[in-house]
């Protein structure tokens, strides 16, 4: 096989220095796009995504106008990136143009621009807060904390910092020797990204088991965040040092034969989509071409169906969301369907509404309340379904389920866990 | 590995359709679609024909065995049509009109012309041309693509049985440019006691008019409550003129569909294309999905192809001639594509019937007459032989074709 037929996506071949040109010329104006954005449908003031996308690049490439601050609106969903029937790169063309927003529109010294650079390097906070897990808990639980937060961040205090643990996955990988099972043949690198190793290893230590059990070495390299929540602020430049860090050393082990599993479907978004689509490292189309999300790894290499049939795992009813960025990988009904002949579990589908809180979107004071209002749907679902547990690959929609709805939220690997691994 | 019994590959009417016969059939079924469904962009109403050679029909089922050796309806016969009409009907229940009978139903359109239709959405009922109550239109400044009063004055000129006159009013509290989803949620939720003011900006424009229609925005999840609140406030029917694309009707139609889908079982995958497959001894294997840069196996023992027409991408022309870009099925095509068109703008343009030729179990052919593959059915947009936009037939061969592949493939699996 040629490279280009392994790797179809240099469209592009130019990415770093794109403006908004690519595929503004295809679009036809359907609306389209319009109709699938869940933000246009609560919020007035954001024109959605035909405006950010085509629109914008039409309107500046005629005259000399900027980028437009409503972008910012925006909550990198993607789902118009999956609605378009003419394949104009929507979510490409509004990830730069928030990072042309950022870079020439925004000061540096605004407390947006902070807060947002807070929120989108979430993972260097983390990084910090988990050395002491327990104070930190105490602090950002602390609601006069949260409302100096809100006061001079704009950061919402309407919600609950997530718990950081007292022991990270990473540690626990490490004081358990590493990987227990050796595979020339068999090998995985575990993309776990910076949520489930700081404040959810319960899920990271489910795909570890998850796929010993299935023969796999696994390993778990040095990594930084995914970038997700940097592409969703515009700031592409901590996006592009996040991702550079990623791409060498995941090169490097999909050399040795390694095949990229996440456990966040916005990390295998990022790796496999937004990586190539923003940067061109060496290495990064062929990370992007191994990167998958983990249960859809195992259902495409194992009879993880087969097994499932039948099993008994030790979990409740559970609702499923299926977050936008699983939806845009196909991946929308992956855990429905897998899960359906479970022994003595119901997991029932609350529908594909957008759950609204997008990453960082909803963290945001002035947000808020559209946040809510998009998730009204995903609430009142929930509501409907058996059992009062949550269920999703994403963990800031688990966050917003949860603050929604007051249920616990468990990840597709935990029931897969459950049910196999004894 | 992934598989199933039955793996339809297309998310509009026709696939839809297809995977719910077949899983109500018994079968395991999985829905693959590239993009979100076409649904989106039509208009909702089911048309089964509404034209043949030029003439408007006012009963369809009298002409469906008159139509030629290779149409859809001719491949698969009236009854189809019927079964196809009759899963919609019960999955649509209360939602839709027209199935009390067999006669086309005449809709007004934005354009202020009359279409004939078999199903129609329940909003829309109340406009009906065949209705004497005079009747009302109201445009939206903000909303450029019904233009009330002109529609109004076409009617009128149509010749239609009633009086009706054409407004255009501002709509309260939205910016210029909502979007139609943006309408529909500020009367779903009623936010900010919206209904009433939208009656107050229409109550002095009422007069003796009956019924009122308003562009189809009227809701998406709750049209019939927001219709009943205008209704009741403004003391008049109040209907909606099908728009679009975009068109809520459309996806107030997805969301039936694939909520319906679900529920039966059939498992969903939308995001991803079908690129290639792999056969042996005359069956299909196994296609392939893209996912991003990875092409992921999907095995199954049957297959429907259901990826529409050239709207749908499940058609592709090119300088070099037509094609059908995942199986590379055969696609009769005159060699010149000078021979494509007609001259006269309106004629009977031979591109617009290219599609797969099947036999009378919707199995592709290729150029000799033979079979392609034993275990693959073509349903909706992507068959040749009939004129959707002209016949109006569209979402009636889709329904008729696409519950006939969804059967039998089922049954064979
Ligand atoms: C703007 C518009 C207005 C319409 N108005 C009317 C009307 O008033 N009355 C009426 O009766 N009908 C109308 N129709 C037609 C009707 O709604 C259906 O579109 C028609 O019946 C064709 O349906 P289909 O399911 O065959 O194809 P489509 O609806 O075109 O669906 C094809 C699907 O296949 C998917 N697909 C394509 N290629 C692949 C691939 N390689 N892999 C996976 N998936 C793929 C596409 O993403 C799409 O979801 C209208 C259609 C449009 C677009
Ligand atoms: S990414 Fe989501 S929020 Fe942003 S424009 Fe597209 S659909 Fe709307
Ligand atoms: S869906 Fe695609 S073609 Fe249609 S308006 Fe949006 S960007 Fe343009």
């Amino acid at each position: 096989m040629s490279d280009s037929e392994k790797f179809p996506i240099d469209v592009f071949p130019e990415a770093e220095d794109m403006d908004l040109r690519p595929g503004a010329d295809s679009c036809y104006k359907c609306s389209t796009c319009d109709t699938s954005c869940p933000v246009a449908e609560v919020d007035d003031d954001f024109p959605g995504p035909k405006f950010q996308g085509p629109e914008q690049w039409r309107l500046k490439r005629k005259e000399d106008v900027s980028v437009d601050e409503s972008v910012m609106k925006c909550s990198n969903c993607m789902r118009c990136d999956g609605a378009c029937p003419a394949e104009v790169p929507l979510s490409q063309m509004h990830n730069t143009a928030r990072g042309e927003y950022v870079r020439e529109e925004m000061s540096m010294l605004s407390r947006e621009y902070w807060r947002n650079r807070i929120l989108a390097n979430y993972g260097t906070l983390a990084r910090v807060g988990s050395k002491v897990p327990r104070l930190t808990n105490a602090i950002m639980g602390n609601s006069v904390v949260q409302r100096v937060n809100e006061k001079f961040l704009g950061i919402t205090a309407e919600r609950e910092f997530p718990d950081f643990a007292t022991e990270t996955f990473v540690e626990w990988f490490e004081a358990r020797g590493g990987a227990k099972v050796q595979s020339d043949e068999k090998r995985v690198a575990y993309f776990h990204g910076d949520y489930a190793n700081y404040n959810t290893p319960e899920v990271a230590k489910a795909l570890v088991r998850v796929f010993e059990h299935y023969g796999y070495e696994v390993a778990v390299p040095d990594q930084r965040c995914s970038g997700t929540p940097m592409f969703a602020n515009g700031m592409l430049d901590d996006a592009r040092r996040a991702a550079k860090f990623n791409v060498e050393i995941f090169h490097d082990l999909v050399s040795e034969g390694y095949d990229i599993v996440c456990s966040c479907t916005s990390c295998s978004m990022a790796l496999r989509q937004e990586y190539p689509e923003l940067f061109s490292f060496d290495g990064t189309a062929e990370v992007a071409a191994h990167t998958y999300e983990a249960l859809e790894y195992l259902r495409i290499y194992e009879d993880v169906e087969g097994d499932l049939k039948g099993a008994n795992p030790d979990v409740p009813d559970l609702a499923y969301h299926a977050p936008c960025h699983a939806r845009n990988q196909g991946l929308d009904g992956q855990a429905v369907n897998l899960f359906a002949d479970l022994d003595g579990v119901s997991v029932t589908d609350v529908g594909d509404s957008c759950s609204g809180i997008s990453g960082t979107y909803g963290w945001k004071e002035e947000n808020y309340d559209t946040s809510m209002k998009i998730g009204e749907e995903m609430f009142e679902h929930m509501d409907d379904a058996p059992g009062e547990t949550g269920l999703t690959e994403c963990p800031t929609c688990a966050m917003q389920m949860g603050h929604g709805s007051g249920y616990e939220i468990r990840h597709p690997l935990e029931v897969v866990e459950s049910a196999l691994v004894e | 590995m992934i598989e199933s019994d039955v793996l339809v590959i297309g998310g509009g009417l026709a696939g839809a359709t297809a995977a719910l016969s077949a899983a109500r059939e018994g079968a395991d079924v999985r829905l693959v679609s590239h993009k979100e469904s076409t649904l989106r962009n039509a208009s909702g109403l089911i048309d089964v024909l509404g034209y043949h050679d030029g003439d408007l029909l006012a009963d369809p089922f009298s002409t469906l065995d008159n139509l030629p050796e290779g149409h859809p309806y001719e491949r698969v016969g009236a009854e189809a049509v019927e079964d196809g009409l009759a899963l919609f009907d019960e999955v649509l229940g209360d939602l839709y009109a027209g199935s009390h009978t067999e006669k086309n139903a005449l809709v007004p359109t934005t354009g202020g012309a009359v279409k004939p239709t078999a199903r129609y959405p329940k909003t829309v009922a109340p406009g009906l041309a065949s209705d004497t109550n005079e009747m009302l239109l109201v445009g939206f400044e903000t909303l450029t693509d019904f233009d009330a009063p002109l529609a109004a004055e076409h009617l009128e000129n149509a010749g239609v049985p009633f009086e009706v006159r054409g407004v255009t009013a501002r709509f309260p509290m939205l910016r210029a440019d909502a979007k139609i989803t943006r309408y529909a949620k500020v009367l779903d939720t009623n936010e900010k006691g919206i209904r009433s003011q939208l009656v107050e900006a229409i109550k002095p424009h009422l007069g003796d008019a009956e019924r009122v229609g308003f562009p189809a925005v009227l809701g998406h999840d709750h049209p019939e409550k927001v219709r009943e609140a205008l209704g009741r406030e403004l003391g008049a029917e109040v209907f909606e003129v099908p728009s679009g694309p975009p068109s809520l009707p459309g996806m107030r139609l997805e969301n039936t569909l694939f909520a319906a889908l679900r529920e039966a079982g059939v498992t969903i995958e939308t995001g991803n294309p079908v690129v290639d497959f792999e056969d042996s001894n005359g069956r299909i294997d196994h296609v392939k999905v893209k996912r991003t840069h990875q092409h992921v196996p999907y095995f199954a023992n049957e297959f429907v192809l259901a990826t529409g027409g050239l709207v749908g991408k499940g058609i592709t022309s090119s300088r070099e001639g037509v094609r059908e870009p995942v199986f590379d099925l055969h696609i009769p095509h005159p060699e010149n594509r000078y021979d494509w068109f007609e001259d006269d703008a309106f004629g009977d343009h031979p591109f617009a019937r290219f599609g797969v030729a099947v036999d009378t179990d919707l199995r592709p052919r290729d150029s000799a007459g033979a079979v392609e593959f034993e275990n693959l059915r073509a349903a909706g947009g992507v068959l040749g032989g009939a004129d959707f936009a002209a016949e109006k037939s569209g979402s009636g061969i889709s329904l008729a074709t696409g519950q006939f592949a969804g059967k039998r493939a089922a049954q064979q699996s």
